[in-house]
């Protein structure tokens, strides 16, 4: 923290600083801190405004990605993603990235709690899941003889809280980049940021997820009586 | 010539244009003479619709209140 002798801040310093008054209080305290954070530093009032305006507009984003990753515990995994962000507020150089750096957070704490295991332990064959096709599936068993857009109205028989469902039900690895790229529009190169894997990585997860969510589809729509109601 | 199953396993990746200018060509060879595989790629296109526009879950109020207020706590 830059300060000039008399204590008071000085002008253009460079620092976000400027409540001279609480940089003093924590003047000689400031060393037996490793790393100022939000709780220490003179713009504690401040940063907690900024951070909570910045916190409010992402909400809505946060809970949607939280919803799609670990479903019911949605609200517990943004409340932990708003402390360790809160924490780490005064590390956060561009403001403007704010939104992108928060969700990342966010991510990081839904794949931290690792609960989605426990519920979904089984493996899924891949190689199955490689030639499997919805398109040429659904044009095979012609779920609705009497339709004359059979994909379509497939695909319309799917509920939000279906596609929800659907989505749980894939392992974790293929889920995160799957739901991330096609629903909350990150890119790729920013999920493999995100989640520290090699973009090749996520690239070969997001083609097995899409191709895992199509059988899933599938699946779903044949053990919900979807396509049954349809026909009778 | 590719065959259906090799194309298919290329489809959404082709949508994407997460394919480089060799695969593309050979993958838009084989949709000149394949029906089916057209089929293919207006689905895979239509599923891709499907998902952005399952994309946003409303916050329910009580949510939005609950997380509010633990902000206004931190
Ligand atoms: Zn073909």
């Amino acid at each position: 923290m830059v300060q000039t002798e008399d204590g008071s801040t000085p002008i253009a310093s460079g620092s976000r600083c400027n409540n001279s008054v609480i940089d003093d209080v924590y003047k000689d305290t400031g060393s037996l801190f490793e790393e100022p954070s939000a709780m220490t530093t003179g713009t504690y009032v401040d940063e907690k405004e900024r951070f909570r305006t910045l916190a409010t507009l992402q909400l809505p984003r946060l809970y949607a990605i939280s919803r799609r990753l670990v479903g019911d515990d949605a609200e517990d995994a943004v409340q932990d993603c708003l402390l360790r962000a809160f924490r780490k507020f005064s590390q956060l150089e561009d403001e403007s990235a704010g939104p992108a750096w928060i969700a990342s957070i966010l991510i990081n704490v839904c794949r931290d709690r690792g609960r989605y295991k426990a519920r979904h332990p089984e493996e899924v064959s891949l190689d199955d899941v490689e030639e499997f096709s919805l398109y040429r599936t659904i044009a095979d068993e012609d779920p609705f003889p009497y339709s004359d857009s059979l994909h379509l109205d497939f695909l319309h028989q799917f509920t939000r809280e279906d596609v929800h469902h659907v989505l749980l039900s894939l392992p974790e690895i293929y889920r995160v980049p799957l739901v991330l790229v096609h629903m909350d529009g990150f890119a790729t190169k920013e999920v493999a940021r995100i989640i520290e894997a090699p973009l090749g990585t996520v690239l070969a997860r997001l083609h097995r997820g899409r191709k895992l969510f199509e059988r899933k589809m599938w699946d779903y729509a044949g053990e919900s009586g979807m396509l049954k109601e349809v026909v009778s | 010539m590719i065959s259906c199953s090799q194309a298919t396993k290329q489809l959404w990746d082709y949508v994407e244009g997460a394919v480089d200018g060799a695969q593309r060509r050979v993958i838009e060879e084989h949709l000149s003479v394949c029906r089916r595989c057209c089929g293919e790629v207006e689905f895979a296109e239509e599923l891709r619709g499907f998902l952005a526009a399952h994309g946003d879950t409303d916050l329910p109020e009580e949510v939005k209140v609950r997380l509010t207020s633990f902000l206004d706590e931190l």
